[in-house]
């Protein structure tokens, strides 16, 4: 029961990373109908930055924040730099293009800071706390926690009270309209990818200090289970994206705690293959949803 | 086919007559022709080149059997895969099994390496039917997001089942050295680059007879217009699987000849980078044509060679040098597949195509 009872706590730690980075998944998705397979890479790209930001000054903090803006300023360049460009007439070009991008950060990064494990560090200890003789949460799976509510609260408070939300939310639903309403459609779509990006460095921040450490690669892996989340949601979803999150963080973690962790790319393959077979839409997906 | 469809019997003879005057060459026969050709080509070469050049070229024609198949999957049908390395690897490490087997079992003649590239290829068949089924239900991300993940996790399993697979050291490939009729002092390079390009070739006249085939035109149809396909009578899903199947088995096919040139398969040889690496050179090479493909095999094989002689002429630190090494491929890669899918959709064979668009026309009658 002790296991059980911290498997599911680790497991809702991991799985609110999942939640955000499906998060920014979903934000392109709706935004442009684009899913970005360069997140992963730019979100690394952000952590690197981190990385020479806290080896410069010395403050964990500054390089937190210095990713969070390479992430946010990363997204608005992609944009408008390569992804505007792109023919949107067939759906398999933005996918290969952001596929570009991503050998072009990877090879950046291993240009400049080689391909080696660099050590990621985490601001908080990440021994559990002991309440009552029971193993529970770590005061970084706290802070995991706080980071990722409090960016869902301002992304739910950005799109739901501000007018710049929902102009955003006008732009991805009737482009043609909002513009001739006035809206700025392009630049709320760049304004969009900013985000996304922002939020996905996020991600990667927290997440890259509980894994092997900091690596071109790092985070292929924790993009499919990601993608793998939204799926689950429904790409079209934020709340289904943060269940699905959540979702496949238990997963793996029971996965990895009761069978070995060796299996857990299996298990992300397996649960993402299940989905698209079962339930392509989602388990959010509302009824008649656009054909996958 | 044109000769049986011949109408009503008065203008038979006519009919005949103008088949006679202008027949094309059956499409086997003039694929036969090309493939004998280039046999003889690869045949003459080979003595002219020395071990090294020859491993490479012999290196491109493996890689040619994965970017045809994926030429066929991603260009003719409209599906993308992202996970042709993966299924590379399968086919690798299906033959790295199988030859070990017969080595185990003190089987040693050259022969069994035919058996050996058949199992990987059922091998990859079947993996690839399996992918291939999920693949038929998909569109678009979903499919690119199904595919990027077998492309991630299928290399990751050699580690979860080490037993098996014997984890990120890989397997050694034992194989038969060249018959002993060519003599002492043949260079063993040599050997593999004419093991190589027989199966290439071959793949790739099935492959070229294909798309100009039924399935082909099929193909053709489902990937310009779902919908028209299914009223004109075409089943779209059985089509995707099939293309996937073919696709498969070709990247099957490859992986096992780039096991069989290394003599040894580890996972760290088919990430997600190597199907990156297929994917942009069939872009790049040009999508939906076959000697698109070739470019890109081409491109692939001969990209890091260049890089590497550019950062001979720089005097820099071993690290760097390194690092550079390592890594400018991939960017000129990254580089290269974003500028040519927003400039010039057609790839490196459109371009061809379109200069070639200028000769006379008769030259180009029987261009598909």
């Amino acid at each position: 029961m002790d296991r059980f009872l911290f498997l599911t706590l680790d497991g809702l730690s991991r799985g609110a990373v999942y939640a955000a980075f499906a998060l920014a998944l979903v934000l392109i998705w709706r935004a442009g109908r684009i899913v970005n397979f360069a997140q992963g890479a730019m979100a690394v790209a952000a952590a690197y930055v981190a990385y020479s930001v806290t080896a410069a000054t010395g403050s964990y903090w500054l390089g937190f924040v210095a990713a969070l803006i390479a992430g946010l300023l990363l997204g608005a360049v992609v944009d408008v730099a390569v992804m505007r460009l792109v023919d949107h007439r067939s759906p398999l070009n933005p996918v290969i293009v952001a596929l570009g991008l991503v050998l072009l950060i990877h090879a950046v990064l291993g240009m400049v800071y080689g391909n080696e494990y660099l050590p990621a560090q985490a601001p908080f200890s990440r021994t559990a706390l002991t309440v009552g003789g029971l193993a529970v949460l770590s005061p970084y799976d706290l802070f995991v926690f706080a980071a990722v509510g409090v960016v869902g609260a301002a992304l739910v408070w950005i799109f739901t009270r501000t007018a710049i939300g929902l102009r955003m939310r006008a732009a991805a639903f009737a482009p043609e309209v909002s513009r001739l309403l006035g809206v700025n459609v392009s630049g709320m779509l760049t304004l969009g990818w900013a985000l996304a990006s922002g939020v996905g460095a996020l991600a990667g921040m927290l997440v890259i200090p509980t894994e092997l450490g900091l690596h071109p690669h790092a985070m292929d892996l924790v993009f499919v289970s990601a993608f793998t989340a939204a799926v689950v949601g429904g790409l079209d979803s934020p709340p289904g994206a943060v269940v699905g999150g959540l979702g496949v963080g238990l997963l793996l973690s029971y996965v990895s705690g009761y069978a070995g962790g060796d299996l857990i790319p299996l298990a992300v393959l397996v649960l993402l293959l299940a989905v698209l077979l079962l339930r392509p839409g989602g388990l959010f997906a509302p009824v008649a949803a656009r054909r996958v | 086919m044109s000769a049986t469809r011949a109408p009503a019997p008065p203008t038979r003879s006519a009919a005949a007559n103008r088949l006679r005057a202008g027949r094309p060459v059956p499409t086997l026969l003039r694929h036969l022709a090309v493939a004998a050709g280039a046999g003889l080509l690869v045949l003459a070469i080979s003595y002219q080149l020395d071990s090294f050049r020859n491993f490479q070229l012999a290196t491109v024609a493996a890689y040619l059997c994965a970017t045809a198949g994926l030429t066929i999957l991603t260009g003719l049908c409209g599906q993308l895969s992202l996970g042709h390395g993966a299924l590379m690897a399968t086919g690798a490490y299906t033959l790295a099994l199988c030859q070990n087997a017969f080595a185990d079992r003190g089987v040693t003649a050259g022969g069994v390496l035919v058996l050996s590239l058949g199992a990987a290829v059922l091998a990859t068949v079947a993996v690839g039917a399996l992918v291939g089924v999920a693949a038929a239900r998909l569109r678009g991300p979903y499919l690119a997001g199904l595919t990027l993940a077998v492309a991630v996790v299928v290399p990751a399993l050699t580690v979860t089942f080490d037993g098996v697979f014997n984890g990120e050291q890989g397997l050694a490939v034992p194989m038969a050295p060249a018959p002993a009729s060519l003599g002492v002092y043949f260079p063993y390079e040599r050997w593999q680059l004419w093991v190589v390009t027989v199966a290439t070739l071959l793949c790739l006249v099935v492959l070229a007879n294909l798309v100009r085939s039924r399935y082909g035109r099929a193909f053709r149809a489902v990937r310009d217009d779902e919908v028209a396909a299914r009223l004109a009578g075409i089943h779209v899903a059985r089509t995707q699987v099939i293309a996937f199947v073919v696709s498969a088995a070709s990247a099957g096919l490859g992986g096992a000849l780039l096991a069989v040139l290394a003599q040894s398969v580890s996972p760290g040889a088919f990430g997600l980078t190597l199907s990156l690496f297929l994917l942009m050179a069939v872009v790049i090479g040009g999508l939906g044509r076959l000697a698109g493909a070739v470019w890109g095999a081409v491109l692939l094989v001969a990209l890091p060679d260049l890089t590497h002689t550019v950062t001979d002429l720089f005097t820099l630190s071993p690290a760097a040098a390194q690092r550079l090494e390592g890594n400018l491929p991939l960017a000129i890669f990254g580089c290269t597949l974003i500028v040519v899918m927003i400039a010039a959709p057609g790839g490196v064979q459109g371009l061809v195509s379109r200069l070639a668009g200028a000769l006379p026309a008769r030259w180009r009658r029987h261009r598909p």
